[in-house]
């Protein structure tokens, strides 16, 4: 039987879902189910891995029922997975020996604080690429190993191991307990604190400087080749692609060439730029990770800004405020007045993430006047999210030597013309919509697609993107220096809000 | 003058009854309430309940007042809102139709493009949202004017006003044309218009419907002639057809469940 269709899974924050693309890269069937989100503590945010193993094992043969089809038309399936979020599991009997511990978790940060403040901190930056924080996998994995008795013993028996989400899902479709193999991807690899950067394998210094034993961890392998055929669920197709979900994103956008550039614009936003064969390292409050690999082909990385608060503050205005209804009435809003009538909101709800990095900042709303009408507060919080993204691409600009010529984006917030024209005017590049939405699932299954044949070559993928609509800056250069200018005062009213704890 | 329908003098009662006091009441005693037999009672819930204007809790059984009820003098669709949940059924109908896709509603006697979607052969293109098109030529607008009672209404005052504005020889011109294109639009369910607007020029529209069956909007394709009609000059089944589909999904989405 000829192989028709490529399947992805996104396994995501909220909900796991299965699509089926057919060659064209067109949608062809879609099933989801959302699992539970567990907040135990203050802080802690857990997902339960063996639900999400149940939830893969009823979509994923109902994606195949919806398209009329078996496994045997499926030529691959590739995973796109929620990043950073660590699971820990017994290898003979395959059950979870913790609760998953999600990537908004933030049980670790006095953990943190205490690896930041050792003398050698510093190596964490230099190997992989990312700053210390809550949010990677490697101090979680730290802290559930100090946290259970004997767990660490285990670990270092190789009987208990540790991957992300990517990882659990490939282990359990090759077998789980049966010879389930155990591997993850560079790009996933790159979120772990744990992975050399330009090695691409985990890095002993680093396993030191956590206390990590190297036994528990999964093989790193490109984000394209074919890791394993299927036992379960799809039994007999093969297991092609793994990339955590921004980097699939990239990959779905066609970002193959150095220099290109997407934002997913969610409740925040992430904005990732393909830098080509080399590590960039940042001194503008970017992260440096790998975009992807291809077979044996050198990894290509990609620097990226991720924005805490671009859709969470229309939220903010629709469900705190109450002064729309729904999200997309917020245009409608905005265009009841031409500007912002001198009014800024800076989100900076849990402090302001790139490039800035400053966790005392605080929200606020200046340049208020009795002239302020809800309309241009409504106009406020959408331009907060283009000089937000403004203020990223300057500092891709500035790590990367090279000017950002188109900015390919994605996500809800693509529906709503006015900011899409706003980021165009501000930015002064042309922002290009691609005809399919879904992004992160088609980079996984293009990835997967790429690794068996499905598609040629990355040239072929590319004539499957098309734009479905573009937006051509207008904004007067004069006007949008002024405003900026003002936004970056307004910024700075934002910081040094939250005192440090006494002594 | 036919006298006054029972059931719905009943189904008034049984609205005011469930606005009065805590609002929950089951079965038995609304049909106690107006002396109504337990079978009547029901059979007009379960009708209100399918409307949306009664809701019946899981749990308890009991009957309230229902959300599509509150909202009765607030029910108008905001065309951002829908953009926002028609987009990716847009996009879905443009890649298989290869067509542009519009979406359209109705703004003081014209068709307002609420939502475009690019042609998918990465030709240059600019977006029309927030442009104005003609009713009387456009598939959207004939969609507009079949099924929505005040777009028709400010159509008709346009053409008392004077004839109709003609853009090319096959654009309608008559209100005698107008009405007999009409009631073809509202048998077939969907609208064309073949080189009306422009020679060379042709799309296909269907009704978008939304809570409770109102036409809320239109969307349609809209291309060169020669792709979009067969060599008989009638649009193409299959295009047609994909047009449908993804108006019935919007509706679907926007909760007009029995369209």
């Amino acid at each position: 039987m000829t192989q028709r269709y490529v399947m992805s899974i996104d396994q995501g924050t909220t909900s796991t879902r299965c699509i089926l693309f057919d060659q064209r890269g067109r949608l062809v069937s879609v099933t989801q189910r959302e699992h539970k989100q567990h907040f135990p503590r203050p802080g802690w945010v857990e997902h339960d891995a063996v639900e999400i193993w149940r939830n893969l094992e009823r979509i994923g043969p109902e994606a195949l029922a919806h398209a009329g089809i078996g496994p045997s038309e499926v030529a691959a399936v590739g995973i796109a997975n929620q990043r950073e979020t660590t699971v820990l599991w017994d290898r003979r009997t395959g059950v979870p020996v913790t609760p998953a511990v999600v990537w908004q978790d933030t049980r670790t940060d006095t953990l943190v604080d205490e690896l930041s403040r050792r003398p050698d901190a510093h190596v964490v930056r230099e190997r992989c690429g990312l700053p210390l924080a809550t949010y990677f996998s490697a101090p979680t994995v730290r802290w559930l190993l100090d946290d259970t008795d004997g767990l660490r013993e285990r670990a270092e028996r190789g009987e208990v191991l540790f991957g992300t989400m990517e990882s659990w899902l490939i282990w359990n479709l090759t077998g789980g307990p049966d010879g389930g193999v155990h591997v993850t991807d560079v790009t996933n690899a790159s979120r772990t604190l744990l992975m050399n950067l330009r090695d691409l394998d985990w890095d002993p210094v680093l396993l030191g400087f956590f206390g990590i034993p190297r036994a528990m961890l999964p093989e790193i392998r490109p984000s394209s080749e074919t890791y394993g055929v299927a036992r379960r669920v799809l039994p007999g197709v093969r297991i092609s692609a793994a990339l955590g979900d921004q980097q699939a994103a990239l990959f779905g956008q066609t970002c193959f060439h150095r220099g290109e550039a997407k934002c997913t614009y969610g409740t925040g936003a992430f904005l990732l730029l393909n830098t080509g064969t080399e590590p960039v390292a940042s001194t503008h409050g970017l992260l440096t990770t790998v975009g992807y690999q291809i077979g044996d082909q050198p990894a290509v990385y990609a620097l990226e800004g991720s924005i805490a608060i671009t859709g969470a503050l229309v939220q903010w205005f629709r469900d705190r405020l109450g002064i729309i209804s729904t999200a997309p009435e917020i245009e409608t809003l905005a265009r009841t007045v031409d500007d912002n009538g001198g009014c800024y909101i800076v989100p900076a709800f849990s402090g302001l993430f790139a490039p800035h990095w400053r966790s005392e900042a605080r929200g606020v709303i200046v340049g208020l006047t009795s002239y302020i009408t809800k309309g241009h507060l409504a106009r406020a919080v959408l331009e907060a999210t283009g000089w937000q993204t403004r203020e990223v691409v300057d500092a891709m600009n500035a790590d990367a030597g090279i000017a950002l010529t188109t900015l390919k984006v994605d996500g809800g917030m693509t529906s709503d013309n006015l900011l899409m024209q706003f980021i165009a005017d501000v930015l002064d590049v042309p922002v290009v919509r691609p005809m399919v939405a879904e992004t992160v699932s088609l980079g996984a299954a293009y990835a997967a697609g790429l690794a068996v044949g499905y598609w040629p070559d990355l040239e072929g993928l590319r004539r499957n993107w098309h734009r479905a609509a573009q937006w051509t800056p207008a904004m007067d250069p004069k006007r949008r220096e002024d405003e900026y200018d003002n936004w970056r005062r307004a910024v700075e009213r934002a910081l040094d809000w939250i005192k440090p704890a006494a002594g | 003058m036919p006298g006054p329908v029972q059931s719905i003098e009943r189904a008034a009662a049984i609205l005011r009854l469930l606005a009065q006091g805590s609002g929950r009441l089951g079965l038995t005693e609304i049909a106690n309430s107006l002396g109504l037999a337990r079978g009547t009672a029901h059979g007009i819930l379960r009708t209100l309940q399918l409307v949306g204007f009664v809701e019946q809790d899981e749990a308890t059984g009991k009957y309230q007042l229902g959300a599509a009820l509150l909202h009765l003098g607030t029910s108008y669709l905001d065309v951002n809102e829908l953009r926002s949940r028609a987009i990716n059924w847009a996009d879905a109908l443009a890649a298989r139709s290869g067509e542009a896709v519009r979406i359209g509603t109705h703004l003081q006697g014209k068709v307002l493009v609420v939502h475009h979607v690019f042609r998918p052969d990465d030709s240059l293109q600019t977006l029309d949202v927030g442009m104005l098109l003609p009713m009387h030529a456009t598939a959207i607008g004939k969609v507009l004017l079949a099924y929505d009672a005040n777009a028709a209404a400010a159509q008709q005052d346009a053409v008392q006003d004077g004839e109709l504005e003609q853009f090319t020889r096959r654009t309608v011109r008559t209100r005698r044309e107008m009405s007999r294109m009409l009631a073809t639009v509202r048998e077939h369910g969907w609208a064309s218009d073949v080189d009306e607007a422009g020679m060379g020029e042709a799309g296909v529209a269907a009704p978008i419907r939304g809570y409770g069956g109102l036409v809320v909007g239109a969307m349609g394709i809209s291309g060169a002639t020669e792709r979009i009609c067969d060599s008989g000059g009638r649009p193409r089944p299959d295009l047609v057809g994909y047009v449908r589909d993804a108006a019935r999904a919007v509706s679907r989405d926007l909760g007009a469940s029995r369209w």
